[in-house]
């Protein structure tokens, strides 16, 4: 990939975890997610091999954790949850520095804690080492249905444009004097946005008929590299590693 | 012996959109391999209209030929691949997330893969000038580039006639000579749809008016430009300037 098509969640490399088939990468990942969710709350010993085992995919594919960790913010809201709950929850206490927590709320907040950060982590290395248009010629290739990849690449290319579109509304909004900071004045926000919906509406009639005028019959062209049974394999090693620690975990 | 048929054949077209508003009256026009026709006409005169007829996305009464070869529900897909069109606003033109993927996406829906279509998209990119960008977005491209990329988007195609539709409105000046520059570089039959009049004299030797959705002339351009009843009789007329003897 050269320059000028940056993403704040994709990071250009070439690495082997870069060069992997996304349709392998979106398994890999998802079967991951899935071990974790699996995984019985109180084997803590678990989620720390599977950070491992993250941390070893970083180090393979040049990932910073910092660069990660920074990424990771965006499940801060889920996190306060995940502290409220030992003190809301009911049950058996137990003293934590001289305070009474619900044991239940421990365990319950633990279990949110560690089983989102993860993955949030497993989505976000997905997300740095594949580029957008990737993960949609990998979602084609695993056979998701052509509509859902023709709304998905077109909101990945006109999410920009329509964002694009409300700043300069907004610039001639506050051009003539409005301020939405008060609250009267939210009635014009409203109007624009309104307005913007059929902009962007009547942007999707034209778009359309450019489509259709190359030759466009409801298929994306497919133009992403096919996986062999190597890059299977490798690709899902991980996951694989997780499953057997799923095993393990699972085991009375 | 065969004789080439025209590259654009368009007999007594008439149309009428949906809610009962006429916008073609029979339109006759005939287009020759190579040639470069501007069309001109003011706004609401049928210009866009004519244009969606050439490949099949409307259909009126009358009969439109392209390279000999009708546009009817059968060969749909031949035809869109013999007209090029190249609309106006490139953000409609231009959805995919690369310029390369853009410009790839016609070539591709017309069945090239592989070796044949990189071939294809780049030399396109090369026609253009924009080989360079091939892997940026085309949202951080200039507004005379995306125009240019939205051309090469079509001429991976291959068409028999390209249909440009107001190439050069929101252009700066020089993207606008660019672009000038690049569609004399071309050789390839063309059907300019603008208000630019100027433009028009300078890349097309021809012209055909239309006014309420008939051809009112048609003629070489510096003739019907230099018509200065003509022009302001269909709400036309040259910049501040100019004047042609």
């Amino acid at each position: 990939m050269s320059g000028g098509h940056a993403h704040p969640l994709h990071r250009p490399g070439n690495t082997p975890v870069h060069r992997l088939a996304p349709q392998v990468k979106i398994v890999a990942a998802v079967l991951a997610v899935l071990c974790v969710v699996s995984t019985p709350r109180e084997r803590y010993w678990a989620f720390g091999v599977y950070l491992l085992l993250l941390a070893a995919v970083w180090s393979i594919a040049r990932i910073p954790p910092g660069w990660v960790a920074t990424r990771a913010l965006i499940e801060a809201p889920f996190v306060v949850l995940a502290f409220v709950m030992p003190f809301v929850a009911g049950g058996p206490t137990v003293d934590v520095l001289g305070m009474a927590l619900s044991e239940h709320g421990l365990l319950s907040g633990w279990n949110i804690l560690v089983k989102g950060t993860l993955g949030v982590l497993v989505s976000l290395t997905l997300a740095a080492t594949t580029a957008p248009r990737e993960l949609i010629v990998g979602l084609q290739r695993l056979h998701v249905p052509a509509m859902v990849i023709t709304i998905a690449t077109l909101m990945l290319r006109y999410l920009d444009v329509i964002a694009a579109e409300a700043r300069r509304m907004r610039l001639a909004r506050i051009s003539r004097g409005h301020n939405p900071r008060f609250l009267w004045q939210v009635g014009a926000t409203a109007r624009g946005i309104g307005t913007l919906f059929v902009r962007s509406y009547e942007r999707g009639e034209r778009v359309h008929l450019a489509m259709v005028s190359r030759g466009w019959s409801g298929k994306m062209p497919d133009s992403g590299r096919s996986a062999g049974a190597v890059a299977w394999l490798t690709g899902l090693a991980p996951t694989a590693t997780a499953a057997v620690v799923l095993g393990m975990a699972l085991w009375p | 012996m065969a004789v080439t048929p025209p590259a654009l054949l368009v007999e007594r077209l008439a149309y009428a959109y949906p809610d009962g508003h006429q916008a073609l009256y029979g339109i006759n026009l005939r287009v020759e391999p190579g040639e470069r026709v501007a069309v001109l006409g003011p706004n609401g005169a049928g210009k866009t209209t004519l244009v969606l007829h050439l490949n099949g996305i409307l259909t009126g009464q009358g009969t439109v030929e392209v390279a000999g070869l009708p546009v009817a529900k059968p060969h749909l897909k031949e035809i869109r691949r013999r007209v090029g069109i190249v609309f106006q606003d490139p953000d409609d033109q231009l959805f995919m997330p690369t310029v390369r993927d853009d410009v790839a996406f016609g070539p591709a829906n017309f069945g090239l893969r592989g070796t044949d279509l990189d071939a294809r998209v780049t030399r396109a990119l090369d026609d253009v000038g924009m080989a360079e960008h091939a892997d940026r977005s085309p949202m951080h491209l200039s507004g005379g580039q995306r125009r240019r990329v939205a051309l090469a988007t079509v001429l991976a195609c291959d068409p028999e006639i390209l249909v440009l539709d107001e190439p050069s409105a929101n252009l700066e000046p020089r993207a606008r000579r660019e672009l000038a520059e690049v569609l004399l570089g071309l050789d390839r039959t063309t059907l300019m749809v603008t208000h630019d009049l100027p433009y028009a004299l300078q890349l097309c030797p021809r012209s055909v008016l239309i006014d309420d959705g008939v051809i009112v002339a048609d003629g070489p351009t510096r003739e019907l430009l230099a018509d200065e009843a003509l022009l302001a009789a269909h709400r036309l007329e040259l910049p501040f300037g100019f004047r042609l003897g």
